[in-house]
């Protein structure tokens, strides 16, 4: 028998339940007095360089019903394209932009709203821009391992024709389903977890 | 926020080794009922990470409070404490190169001794403990270690079949160095019967991975009179070799 990789092996997930918001929102379900504010509910402040923006993310399931006690992440670049993260290597990021936002969907309307900027553009491997979008990450009660998508601008159509991650969707019926719509400064977004309009998620 | 990370280590920036999804519960796993509706049925899209996954947020030690890392304490009035069988949680965060991932955010939560949530949703007929808020956090060392202290958590019971009970439990969501490396899981008690009869325990198809989610009683780690301490480690997706950064076009 050859030698062993001495490996470990990722630990299983498991899903993040019905009270998420107790550890990762508290002050948002009413817990007070433990945290000064929930992480991740600013993500701009006067100083960040960029276009405002506004997400309105909504999360349905099979039968069309907003998720209401989900929760959302979401990662992006700075206007400028550059990730605050030390695997940045290509420069350093708007100090004023922390580029990681979270929030819980709303328990009556299951609405998610951020307000940030308009990412810039951020390298594929081949060095290809890949067009402004920013990676979500979402979990909720009957989800076993958290979904990893994106979002798209529609009012970069061409960038999106050139995106090599797009690219890369056989069936081009779906691909609108990574792309948010633009209603003035608020782009609005549905993550449909089944069905015909089912999103796109990521194994990467 | 400052992106402090606290280690001296050189930061890595390759990409991360493919998840097993065979060692993952499966999205559709309808003994547990929720997946059902909410589970994707087509194929996700694979590809290699893009700067997009690899990279990720740098959470800084300066963010945490003193008693963020003590639910006995963190939510309750001057001078009292939480209810409950009073233990200690500890371990280390590894990546699957078994290398300590330093500078992690770890987040936690649970119900109370009486297995019930601080939630408005929670109906179950076990009472609230005023001194319990069931949250906490703290960052893992230069090795990868991280402790704190809390009470264990009771089993409820909850709809999904008539008769469900969840084992006892804690949530843990672990923040690595890459967007990819995100993960959400929950830890179980050594010694519990309820854990093999769990429809969330059993989504996941392996024994063995089952086994990796259960915390050791350490009787060496207790502290006398007071509390007693588990071990449980958790295992991050791995770095493949830092080419990146040398060839921009990739491995």
């Amino acid at each position: 028998m050859a030698q062993s990789l001495d490996r470990l092996r990722e630990s299983p997930s498991q899903t993040a339940g019905p009270y998420v918001h107790i550890g990762l929102t508290p002050n948002f379900c009413g817990i007070g007095g433990v945290y000064p504010t929930d992480l991740g509910a600013t993500m701009v402040n006067d100083k960040t360089k960029g276009e405002r923006i506004g997400l309105r993310i909504r999360v349905l399931d099979g039968t069309g019903t907003p998720l209401k006690d989900a929760l959302i992440e979401i990662w992006q670049a700075d206007a400028d394209g550059l990730y605050n993260s030390p695997a940045e290597l290509r420069g350093t990021a708007d100090p004023n932009f922390f580029g990681w936002g979270r929030c819980a969907t709303d328990m009556d309307t299951g609405l998610c709203a951020f307000e940030t900027i308009k990412p810039g553009r951020v390298p594929f491997r081949d060095g290809s821009l890949m067009a402004p979008h920013i990676t979500l990450w979402i979990v909720a009660r009957g989800i076993n391992l958290g979904l990893h998508t994106r979002l798209y601008f529609s009012d970069e159509e061409k960038a999106n024709a050139g995106d090599a991650i797009l690219a890369r969707i056989e069936h081009r019926i779906r691909v609108p389903t990574l792309i948010a719509e633009r209603q003035g400064d608020t782009y609005v977004f549905d993550v449909h977890l089944q069905g015909e309009k089912e999103t796109v998620f990521f194994d990467s | 926020m400052p992106a402090e990370s606290g280690s001296n280590r050189r930061p890595e920036t390759g990409a991360f080794f493919q998840r097993d999804r065979t060692w993952h519960p499966p999205v559709l796993t309808p003994n547990y009922k929720t997946s059902v509706l909410r589970s994707p049925q087509k194929a996700p899209l694979s590809f290699d990470n893009t700067l997009s996954e690899i990279a990720g947020p740098v959470f800084g030690h300066a963010m945490l409070g003193e008693l963020d890392a003590d639910l006995i304490h963190n939510f309750a009035r001057p001078g009292e404490s939480a209810l409950g069988e009073r233990i200690i949680i500890y371990g280390r965060v590894l990546d699957e190169r078994g290398v300590g991932v330093p500078g992690a955010l770890l987040e936690f939560w649970q119900a109370n001794a009486g297995g019930r949530y601080r939630h408005k949703k929670d109906g179950y007929l076990a009472p609230l403990d005023p001194n319990f808020g069931g949250c906490g956090r703290t960052i893992t060392g230069e090795d990868g270690g991280y402790a704190f202290r809390t009470v264990k958590p009771g089993p409820y019971p909850w709809p999904n079949g008539p008769n469900d009970w969840r084992p006892s439990h804690i949530h843990f969501s672990v923040f690595g160095h890459g967007f990819a490396q995100r993960l959400i899981t929950q830890m179980y008690f050594e010694g519990d019967p309820l854990i093999w009869q769990c429809p969330i325990v059993r989504g996941i198809p392996d024994k063995a991975a089952i086994e990796t989610l259960i915390a050791t009683l350490d009787m060496q780690a207790t502290i006398p009179f007071d509390a007693r301490a588990y071990k449980f480690d958790i295992v991050l997706r791995g770095r493949r070799a830092s080419l990146f950064e040398n060839r921009l076009e990739g491995n």
